[in-house]
């Protein structure tokens, strides 16, 4: 019984592989997510502070305006739009900048006097990722370039205590590496569930699945036969990305196994590529899975950790969120590529991944005949 | 006027025509699909105001050379004229267009099934240009004169073959056609129902006399009462002719027989008569198969009403009976496929049983709709079936050749079906089926649209099955000439068996002549009347002339419109599309506005202290109280930080040296080391601000308390003013943002969607061959798409209010006009992704890519555009979502109007034309 078994599956995957062969506008999109898509989307992620847009009105026009003023130049900072006060309302309405740095008049004239006048930072905070860090990394600059001015006139000493800051894994904490990376798992989650999902709804709209079913093959290897094929299209396209663009063109060092990273993957693709049945029998046309695969995708994809921090999410989010194979991919991914983790590390992860895999798979197998039948 | 024929006068035959200019008339017509030659060199003229018939084995070029004709197709090479004008001019052909009808092969293809008959007439009749008064009248004048009338509020998809057909023919005829073009329009229609069929035809060229038919069938016996014929043979024209004609030069005295005589020698050679040995009789013959009241219930609806019978081993049993009335049904519940809502049934002795592999493996079954893989050759998919019939792979190749040979699909071999003709494809449904030599052949209509050579092979074939060895076969049929091979039949009707018996004692107990007549008979005995209503033969005196000289503007708002209406109705018939579209709105800007947080808080640390003093667990301490940092058990040693670090459950890690305290007492230089993870840039950027502040705080605090010193003011102070949302909190930045990505995605997609379906299901035919332009039904379809998208964005607007309380600041019409532009802007992403895909998956992987990306990493919803870098950041400078998320943005937090966002709102406004104007340039108006 398990030698047919084995050998329908098998066949079966290889029908599924011929079919992707003849659809030539699939296998461009394919090609395209995992080479120009991902090369784009590291390319184009900004450092956390890159070119961040500043105005600053000098109020003050002394050597020490000007030294704050040329404290901020490109690539943290766009080179400062010198405005005038009035125009500092209108600008940051329209968004063409996200900080304006007030410096008021006779500004150096009161700090030499030890007065500790005031600057005034506006902030946009409608762009949380940069007003953030953006306003305190001012502030730092701000008060440095004062201090420094002030000390050239008075002299202090060092500070008693040093801060000694290493940023491990990605030491000049590049967003480019951590984009790419995200990129090939967003797109992994996202062709494997349509790979999977809208062929069956394919098949169960032009009646071939109820061929098949008459025919000495049980549900459990149409799927089975689904999963290894689309996955192992998805996998052979992640590793080439891997391999040709994040670390070929785009240089970005890999710390750990990638044949580790590697079963990761294959892991996620069987819980991707079982959601991605378990949809299509929950769907009963084209149109409607189009829809619950936005309503899937989305989530997965920006509240998996890939896009803000986990931790931050409220804990709702987060312990729902355990239930989908992307958090915990995400997870592995960061693991073993930046931080060199080995099986010992994210064996839970992979267990997680597992786990869910086989809970969709069990509940689509449940569905599938009912499902099928409904539909003819 | 002249009254309606007696029943079953020979329609239109032969009648006088005066006129004898041609209404068509090909040159030299070479029509090819990749390698394969459909049409070769054709050079004919068809007669103008004549019932031409176009017959022929399947895979000859009829249909192609229908839909050349109808300007369905482009024309390669050669010249076709049709009403008096070149048929690859675009000019001509939406000239000629409203005075030509055609109706594809296939059931209904055309029809849209969840429409009502009456909303499919409508939306015909609209696309015609008629107005309400016009089409009321002609609809009830077409469903009266058809019998379709009591069924108008029917939806398609519930009619029986026969009256999808009939529907079919009026919607075509709808706007009074010159020229009527129908490709097999009777195959798969059961007898009674292909009577009335071409008594309608004739009714209704006795209406309009000057309007010519051309016809492809593959019942000769239908081709014998045409005016003149058009026999085909491999992409070329054997002969035309009157009937008799060809009769007399084949010297035959049935078309069938003067068709095959009139082959090339090779094909003819092919053929041999039918010859039926008659069953054995056997008492103690053992059971195939045997039904106990078996019935399905779908819902109320009764679809196989206790119906029961037994099939000896190699019996030929078979099922006659209209479309839909449970013949197809029945067999699926033998196969297993469908669970029987009632009744027992056995298969080779054994009760039927979806899981049992072994039964399984010793039959076949073919169902009605074609169902191989389109994607594989014709050799991969026997291939394929036998291997999953588990033959031994050593007869594989033997076995496949014998298949092959033996169903003459030897030319198909690389092919894909969808490429070949509905005949040849069902020749390979039927190797397929048989591929495992089975005990047991379950055969739904396998003949379907099969050419009479073909047939006649097909049936001794099944002849010689069941025969020598004794293979049981369960067949239903259309044909009566089929149905009088088999042993016994079944006469079924609404769900029920009628009769079941030897074909020669129901014509005996009938006292009919044929088979048919005797069908007919019963079928109206148990009807009654309801299943054709008298038509009414009179036809109305009030008839509006032909309306050919309607002024033609380049685009109707009433085409455009009749799109919509059809869309509209499509979408409220499958309200779980509609519903997904909201709730999952709804549901994601939840998840999404809750979920998504920029603030970094709760980073996990630990500390390695090695001195353990009271001044370095103050150090610690001093991080603990933070909101930003939750302490976890402290670092024993290098190995155990690093072990924490790699596996990410540290953020931060801080070693305090030994000798920290003394150190710094001395005034010696200390040094604390932090190490942030940077795996998560974003988040290692946040945690080194948040140390470095941590540090320079502690300091302070100690040299105030510890030291005793104080230290005097700053040299200045900043005052940070976080503007449009004093708190920074992520809900006011992320909820506005949230709207543009929702108003983007799920328009696209229904968009998209919409316009590929009809080309995966068929009815794009429509837009081919009816005058409407491709802006007229892209920006029809958009419609209902834009109005259901601003319902969307309504109902994000108020959650964003209510639920998320972020109150909209600005000028809210300023929003909702952005917003208009936007959603037309992504359902023209939706239309213009439809226009070069042609498979639905490719079409939803399209536009998650077009749509989705973009819209989350370009359009500044988390990283300003102005801070993107190379081609990402020229991505997010035209991107529109970037310009609705200003706008968004503006108008919720930044208490905005138009006037401030003037800026944003003309690249939303060139977008819309953008989009559209590509799409309509795209989108063929014909097939190649």
């Amino acid at each position: 019984m398990t030698m047919p078994l084995i050998a329908n599956i098998y066949r079966l995957g290889i029908k599924e592989l011929w079919s992707l062969a003849r659809d030539p506008i699939m296998l461009i999109l394919i090609v395209y997510t995992f080479t120009g898509s991902i090369y784009v989307a590291a390319t184009a992620m900004p450092e956390t502070l890159h070119k961040a847009p500043i105005a600053i009105v000098d109020e003050d026009a002394s050597p020490l305006s000007a030294r704050i003023v040329s404290a901020f130049y490109p690539p943290h900072f766009t080179s400062p739009a010198m405005i005038p006060p009035a125009a500092v309302d209108p600008g940051m309405d329209a968004g063409n900048y996200t900080f304006a740095l007030d410096i008021p008049p006779n500004f150096q004239r009161d700090v030499l006097a030890g007065k500790s006048p005031g600057i005034q930072l506006n902030v946009d905070a409608t762009r949380m990722s940069q007003a953030f860090i953006g306003s305190s990394y001012i502030q730092k600059m701000v008060l440095d370039e004062v201090d420094d001015f002030a000390q050239r006139y008075s002299g202090s000493a060092a500070p008693p205590v040093g801060l000694a800051l290493r940023v491990r894994f990605n030491p000049n904490l590049e967003q480019a590496w951590f984009g790419a990376l995200m990129e090939i798992i967003n797109n992994v989650t996202m062709l494997s569930i349509i790979l999977t999902g809208a062929a069956l709804i394919r098949e169960r709209e032009h009646g071939t699945i109820e061929h098949l079913l008459v025919m000495p093959v049980t549900p459990g290897e149409i799927m089975l036969a689904k999963i290894w094929s689309m996955g192992l299209v998805v996998l052979v396209a992640a590793t080439a990305a891997l391999e040709l663009i994040v670390r070929g063109a785009l240089h970005v060092p890999i710390e750990g196994s990638v044949p580790l990273f590697l079963a990761g993957a294959a892991l996620d693709l069987f819980a991707t590529t079982s959601l991605g049945i378990f949809m299509a029998t929950l769907a009963r046309s084209m149109p409607q899975f189009g829809m619950l695969a936005i309503l899937v995708l989305l989530p997965l994809q920006m509240l998996s950790g890939g896009i803000t921090p986990r931790e931050s999410m409220p804990g709702v989010v987060q312990d729902l969120m355990e239930g989908a194979p992307t958090t915990h991919f995400v997870a592995v991914g960061q693991a073993i590529l930046f931080r060199g983790a080995g099986l010992d590390v994210v064996w839970p992860q992979f267990l997680f991944l597992a786990a869910i895999g086989t809970v969709f798979f069990f509940i689509s197998l449940i569905r599938f005949r009912k499902v099928i039948s409904q539909m003819g | 006027m002249t009254p309606g024929l007696p029943q079953g006068a020979a329609p239109g035959f032969a009648r006088a025509t005066s006129d004898p200019a041609a209404v068509a008339s090909l040159s030299d017509v070479t029509l090819r699909y990749g390698k394969s030659v459909a049409l070769d060199g054709v050079t004919l003229d068809i007669p103008a105001g004549r019932m031409v018939g176009l017959i022929g084995p399947d895979g000859v070029g009829k249909s192609s050379l229908l839909s050349l004709l109808a300007g369905a197709r482009a024309v390669q090479r050669g010249r076709v004229h049709v009403l008096g004008g070149d048929m690859a001019s675009a000019g001509h052909r939406n000239r000629v267009c409203p005075n030509i009808a055609y109706m594809p092969q296939g059931l209904g293809k055309n029809l849209y099934p969840t429409l009502s008959v009456e909303e499919n007439l409508q939306f015909f009749g609209r696309v015609f240009g008629h107005n309400a008064a016009e089409r009321r009248l002609r609809i009830d004048e077409l469903t009266r004169s058809t019998g379709l009338y009591p069924f108008l509020s029917r939806p398609v998809g519930k009619l029986s073959g026969g009256m999808k057909q009939k529907l079919g023919l009026c919607c075509a005829l709808i706007h009074d056609p010159q020229l009527l073009i129908l490709d097999e329009p009777t195959t798969g229609v059961d007898p009674l129902a292909r009577a009335q069929f071409w008594d309608l035809i004739a009714r209704i060229r006795m209406q309009s006399p000057g309007m010519s038919v051309i016809v492809a069938t593959a019942y000769m016996d239908e081709a014998q009462r045409f005016d003149w014929l058009v026999a085909m043979s491999d992409g070329r024209v054997l002969a035309t002719g009157t009937p008799q004609e060809l009769l007399a030069r084949a010297g035959c005295t049935s078309l069938e027989a003067a068709f095959i005589a009139l082959l090339p020698e090779k094909q003819r050679r092919a053929h041999h008569p039918v010859t039926m040995t008659p069953l054995a009789d056997g008492a103690n013959a053992e059971v195939a198969i045997e039904a106990k009241d078996l019935t399905m219930r779908f819902g109320d609806f009764v679809a196989v009403d206790h119906v029961s019978f037994s099939i000896r081993r190699g019996e030929i049993f078979g099922f006659i009976g209209s479309n839909g009335c449970g013949k197809s049904t029945t067999m699926k519940m033998l196969t297993g496929l469908l669970p029987a809502s009632e009744g027992h049934a056995w298969l080779l002795g054994k009760e039927v049983d979806p899981k049992d592999m072994a039964t399984r493996q010793r039959v076949g079954y073919m169902s009605q709709a074609f169902s191989l893989y389109s994607e594989l050759t014709v050799h991969q998919n026997l291939v394929l079936h036998a291997r999953l019939f588990r033959m031994p792979q050593a007869e594989i190749a033997h076995r496949v050749d014998e298949m092959v040979a033996r169903f003459g699909l030897e030319e198909a071999l690389d092919s894909l079906p969808a490429s070949l003709p509905l005949g040849v494809r069902q020749r390979l449904s039927l190797a397929v089926a048989m591929v495992h030599r089975p005990d047991l052949l379950i055969l739904d209509e396998p003949t379907s649209g099969v050419d009479p050579i073909a047939r006649d092979g097909f049936w001794q074939l099944m002849i010689d099955l069941a025969r020598k060895d004794r293979v049981t076969i369960f067949i239903s049929t259309h044909f009566m000439n089929e149905a009088e091979r088999c042993d016994r039949i079944s006469l079924m009707h609404a769900g029920r068996v009628l009769v079941n018996d030897v074909p020669a004692e129901l014509i005996r107990k009938r006292g009919a002549d044929t088979l048919e007549q005797a069908f007919i008979s019963y079928l109206k005995e148990a009807a009654g009347d309801a299943v054709g209503p008298a038509p009414d033969p009179a036809p109305a005196a009030t008839r509006p002339l032909v309306a050919a000289t309607r002024p033609r503007c380049r685009f109707s708002f009433g085409r455009a419109w009749s799109y919509t209406l059809r869309e509209t109705l499509e979408l409220r018939r499958d309200p779980v599309r509609a519903t997904l579209a909201l709730l999952g709105t709804a549901i994601l800007m939840f998840i999404v506005g809750y979920g998504i947080s920029m603030d970094v808080e709760d980073l996990s640390y630990a500390v390695l202290d090695r001195d353990q003093t009271g001044l370095s667990q103050n150090y610690a301490l001093n991080l603990s109280g933070s909101r930003y940092f939750i302490e976890q058990a402290p670092i024993k040693d290098y190995a155990d930080l690093d072990q924490r670090m790699r596996a990410g459950k540290l953020a931060l890690a801080i070693e305090i040296p030994a000798g920290f305290a003394r150190d710094l007492e001395r005034g010696k230089p200390v040094q604390v080391g932090a190490w942030v993870d940077g795996a998560m840039p974003q988040r290692g950027e946040t945690a080194v601000g948040y140390v470095q502040g941590m540090h320079l705080g502690w300091m302070l605090d100690m040299a105030v308390h510890r030291l005793g010193q104080t230290l005097g003011l700053g040299t200045a102070t900043i005052e940070t003013r976080f503007r449009y949302n004093p708190d920074v909190r992520s809900m006011p930045a992320m909820v506005p943002a949230v709207i543009p990505l929702l108003l983007l995605m799920i328009p696209a997609m229904l968009a998209a969607l919409s316009v590929v379906r009809e080309k995966e299901l068929g009815s794009i035919i429509n837009l081919y061959v009816t005058p409407v332009t491709p802006s007229e039904f892209l920006l029809g379809k958009q419609l209902p798409y834009v109005v259901l998208a601003m319902f969307n964005f309504l109902l994000m607007t108020v959650m964003a209010i209510t639920v998320f309380g972020v109150p909209v600041k600005g000028s809210f019409l300023t929003l909702t006009a952005a917003a208009l532009l936007y959603v037309m802007f992504s359902t023209g992403v939706g239309l213009f992704a439809s226009t070069f895909t042609r498979s639905q998956i490719a079409a939803i992987f399209a536009t998650m890519i077009g749509t989705m990306i973009p819209a989350i990493q370009y359009a500044g919803m988390i990283n300003p555009v102005s801070s993107l870098e190379g081609f990402g950041a020229v991505i997010g400078n035209i991107y529109p979502a970037t310009h609705f998320l200003t706008i968004s943005r503006g108008v919720f937090s930044k208490a905005l109007d138009y006037s401030g966002l003037h800026a944003s709102f003309w690249p939303l406004l060139l977008s819309v034309p953008v989009t559209l104007g590509l799409s309509i340039a795209l989108l063929k108006k014909q097939d190649t």
